[in-house]
């Protein structure tokens, strides 16, 4: 089949198990054009120098647009206001300099790294409780029971959401899990939903903000709602960027995690290793990240026609930069398909790059290397009930829907 | 066959370029000599940390990235060079014979003119790190007023951790701005307006006539239109000279002082003849840029001393073969809050375009050209797309380079970089 429908089939979720033959049909084609004008950029040189062109935007998003309700005050006034808001404060992970930096640099005087370090203690409890309640059971669901509801209880305790709330953020972190995802924010049932979730949290919010003005806590939102040494952020801002680190965090850890005792599970030799010395974690994580990217690919957008490894890139076009491919790419990894925790200079792409490297990265690496130390040393000799698993729709934040193991006993 | 190294001068371009010597494969003597008492360290960090007080010049000491196995002569200086006896002579009329040698011996800070008035106790300049710790314990002592003569990033730096410091200073720089023969009036108004926010008081297009002095201790300056300030402490930052003194006599070729080198960094004798077995690199060397046609190019940069030494380092053990060194220069500092990159060279640029961010948000990339070509890019905390204009310059991209970039103003009119009219 040729390279001009490639992404097509990327996003088939026939291939969701094993996309990596697609991949690996990328090689010698760093930047391949497909037939709807998109360029799908696979080598990590290609990755890389597009990440830090000044001509790669990030704001690809089409201009919001509510459906029409037929109500004529509603369709003509109120709707084209609250659009032209929505689009105006998308979240900054959407953004271009100068607004992105300046945003980013606010939320980054309260994301500090004494904060995600003290969620370390409260992961692991949180751990604990979890595995407890399913103290007795032969059979365990890695992601139901226990990747789903770990990053949703961190990010709000960070943000300082009251406990007694986070039920309903679990929900609506499962809604909106996928809003980031390229693949699906065209399809108008899903946009409904995620509207409909958005208004929903957006209105909670803004209650909250207000409330943490009033009574401010040691607490991430309450530290953006006072202002802060590099200024401050308005309301719509402040409710976008809230939402983002919600979502933003959510599917990826769950994605992680999941992955990770995936792969743990096919090299049992790793699993046993982990399980005697917890300090393999951080290099384990990484090359799970690299073997098994939670994010395969973001979409960008060229502001101007871009020559790059023999192709120019038109102006207006969509572009793809295909991390996933770019992780196993053999002239910057030797023997990229092998797992090998060990490997050195590991600077895979599964965080992104440049100006949008994840900003979460050091809480998502602690969040990993936590679940995955706990499960090691907690599941008694665990097996994988279907290999492969099966997997969510997503050809981006691509993971497994369930990961079921059956275990002798929980200890 | 075991031939002799010798590096003379170990600061940074010799520390790189011995360790290149080893990495290239010379396995035999090698000896570095260099007037300091110190091993190599770092200077950027003396303008910036150490006078601050915020670590102490000894933290500024070098890594060594390999296993050297040399022999030090530090605390030596080289006084003497005999090309055809291939022999050094130290300071204390040692003689040292080489097979080959690399020259790294920097530069030194400009001292003021008169010789009386730079003796007062309160002059200053700064150059290695006795002269940073000295001037350290001076600014601790919370002088009245602070005088810095010359408005180059030296005396940029030193102004802004004196501000820091919340002690009151002034600058004298014979330029309508500070910076402005690197940058040109059109960005380095905006620094002065910066540095002049900050508290600098600044005395544009001015001069110093004489240092005054009571008992032996600085009290302050008279400018040449008779205007006076009193200071407690004067740090002279008139620039650099290449330290080539010791070479008088050799027959080797120089120029403004610096020595004259090839595009493979080998050193050239009055006669025009080329000598393969010394190299020169750093804040020493003029050399032939390939792209900087006009001319010999003598760079004052960290990087530069970096990428040379170890180019010249291995040239040396290898011999000829390969590219010209062609590294494009860049350089940084850090003042005012502001992280300030330049990739390129500015010289002769005839244009100017704000390509990126803008004056008016003190964040922005500019790009400076000459004759359609792109030469420079300076950016102001904007450092992450540098690179993308690093490599425009180096493909000689046409100028203004890199059009529709984000945060590009729509209208691209290059501007007058506007250069000061040449002082006497
Ligand atoms: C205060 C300060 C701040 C700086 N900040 C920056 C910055 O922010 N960014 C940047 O890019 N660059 C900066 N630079 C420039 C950078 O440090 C120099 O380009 C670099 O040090 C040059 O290295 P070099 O080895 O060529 O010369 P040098 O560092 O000058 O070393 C030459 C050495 O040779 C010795 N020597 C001289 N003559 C003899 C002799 N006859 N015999 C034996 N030894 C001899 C000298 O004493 C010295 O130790 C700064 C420089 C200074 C002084
Ligand atoms: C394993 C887990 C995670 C992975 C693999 C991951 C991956 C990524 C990637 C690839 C990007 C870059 C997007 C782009 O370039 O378009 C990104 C951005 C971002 N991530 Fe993560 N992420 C993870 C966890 C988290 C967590 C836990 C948080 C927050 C608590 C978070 C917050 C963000 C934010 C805010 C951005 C946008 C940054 C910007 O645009 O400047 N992420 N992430």
């Amino acid at each position: 089949m040729s390279l001009s429908t490639l992404f097509d089939e990327i996003k088939d979720p026939k291939n969701r198990p094993d996309p990596y033959p697609l991949y690996a049909r990328l090689a010698g084609h760093p930047v391949v054009r497909q037939e709807d004008g998109t360029y799908l950029v696979s080598s990590h040189a290609a990755i890389r120098a597009l990440l830090f062109d000044p001509r790669i935007s990030s704001a690809d998003l089409p201009p919001a647009k509510s459906p029409p309700t037929g109500n004529p005050f509603k369709d003509w006034i109120l709707q084209p206001i609250k659009d032209e808001i929505v689009s105006r404060h998308r979240p900054l992970i959407f953004r271009d300099p100068p607004d992105h930096d300046a945003l980013r640099r606010i939320v980054m005087t309260q994301f500090t790294i004494s904060r995600v370090n003290a969620m370390k203690a409260r992961a692991e409890a949180h751990l604990g409780e979890l595995l407890d309640k399913r103290c007795g059971a032969r059979e365990i669901c890695v992601v139901e029971d226990i990747a789903y509801p770990l990053p949703v209880t961190i990010i709000c305790e960070m943000l300082g959401v009251p406990r007694e709330d986070e039920p309903t953020f679990q929900g609506w972190a499962t809604q909106l899990a996928t809003a980031l995802e390229p693949d699906a924010r065209h399809d108008e049932e899903t946009q409904g939903q995620t509207r409909a979730t958005f208004d929903a949290i957006s209105a909670y919010m803004k209650v909250l903000i207000k409330e943490k003005r009033r009574h401010p806590q040691d607490d991430m939102l309450s530290g953006l709602a006072a202002g802060t040494e590099a200024g401050a952020m308005g309301e719509f801002d402040l409710i976008a960027t809230s939402i983002l680190l919600l979502v933003a965090g959510h599917e990826t850890t769950v994605n992680l995690i999941a992955n990770g005792m995936l792969t743990l599970l096919r090299h049992p030799h790793e699993l046993e290793r982990l399980r005697q010395d917890a300090e393999r974690a951080p290099r384990l994580v990484e090359e799970i990240l690299r073997y098994e990217p939670p994010v395969h690919f973001r979409t960008r957008k060229a502001l101007a026609d871009i020559a790059i490894a023999g192709e120019v890139i038109p102006e207006g076009a969509p572009v793809v930069l295909l991390f996933a491919a770019a992780n196993r790419d053999p002239a910057r990894f030797a023997e990229p398909r092998r797992f090998d925790p060990d490997r050195p200079d590991n600077q895979h792409f599964s965080f992104g790059g440049s100006l949008h490297y994840c900003l979460g990265a050091p809480l998502a690496r602690i969040e990993g290397e936590i679940a995955l130390v706990t499960l090691a040393r907690r599941l008694i000799d665990p097996r994988l009930v279907d290999d492969p698993p099966p997997y969510r729709e997503g050809a981006s934040l691509r993971g497994p829907k369930t990961l079921r193991l059956s275990v002798d006993r929980i200890a | 066959m075991s031939e002799r190294i010798v590096v003379v001068g170990a600061s940074l371009a010799g520390l790189r370029g011995a360790e290149a010597i080893r990495l290239a494969g010379h396995a035999g003597p090698l000896t570095l000599v260099g007037d300091e008492p110190h091993a190599p360290y770092d200077r950027p960090s003396l303008s910036k940390h150490v006078i601050a007080g915020e670590f102490g010049a000894g933290a500024t000491t070098l890594p060594n990235l390999v296993a050297l196995d040399a022999e030090w002569r530090l605390g030596q200086a080289a006084v003497g060079l005999d090309a055809v006896k291939r022999e050094i002579v130290l300071s204390g009329g040692e003689q040292l014979e080489y097979d080959r040698l690399l020259i790294t011996t920097g530069a030194r800070a400009r001292s003021w003119h008169e010789p009386l008035e730079a003796a007062l106790t309160g002059v200053f300049t700064l150059r290695g790190r006795d002269d940073a710790e000295a001037l350290r314990g001076a600014l601790a002592r919370k002088p009245e007023r602070v005088l810095i003569i010359g408005g180059g990033f030296i005396g940029c730096e030193a102004a802004s951790v004196c501000r820091d410091l919340g002690l009151a200073v002034t600058m004298v720089d014979p330029g309508p701005a500070p910076l402005a023969r690197i940058l040109g009036i059109s960005v380095s108004g905006f620094l002065r307006e910066r540095m002049e926010r900050a508290g600098v008081e600044i005395r544009p297009n001015a001069k110093v006539r004489s240092l005054t002095g009571e008992a032996g201790r600085v009290t302050g300056a008279i400018l040449e239109d008779g205007a006076e300030v009193s200071a407690e402490i004067i740090l002279v930052a008139l620039g650099a000279i290449p330290n080539t003194d010791w070479l008088d006599g050799s027959g080797l070729a120089r120029e403004k002082g610096a020595l004259v080198c090839d595009s493979h960094c080998r050193v050239r004798d009055e006669s025009g003849f080329i000598h393969a077995e010394i190299r020169a690199a750093g804040d020493v060397a003029a050399f032939p840029h390939p792209l900087y046609d006009d001319g010999l190019t003598r760079l004052e940069h960290w990087g530069n001393a970096v990428a040379q030494g170890a180019y010249a380092g291995r040239a040396l053990v290898k011999g000829d073969d390969g590219p010209a060194f062609s590294e494009l220069p860049t350089f940084w500092s850090n003042q005012f809050g502001l992280t300030i990159k330049l990739a390129g060279l500015t010289k002769g640029a005839d244009s100017l375009a704000f390509v990126q961010g803008s004056l008016k948000d003190g964040r922005f990339i500019a790009a400076y050209g000459h004759e359609g070509r792109t030469i420079a890019a300076l950016s102001f905390d904007c450092a992450r797309w540098l690179p993308a204009y690093a490599a425009a310059i180096e493909a000689r991209a046409p100028f203004p380079p890199i059009t529709g970039a984000v945060d590009q103003l729509t209208r691209l009119g290059p501007i007058d970089p506007a250069w000061p009219v040449a002082q006497g």
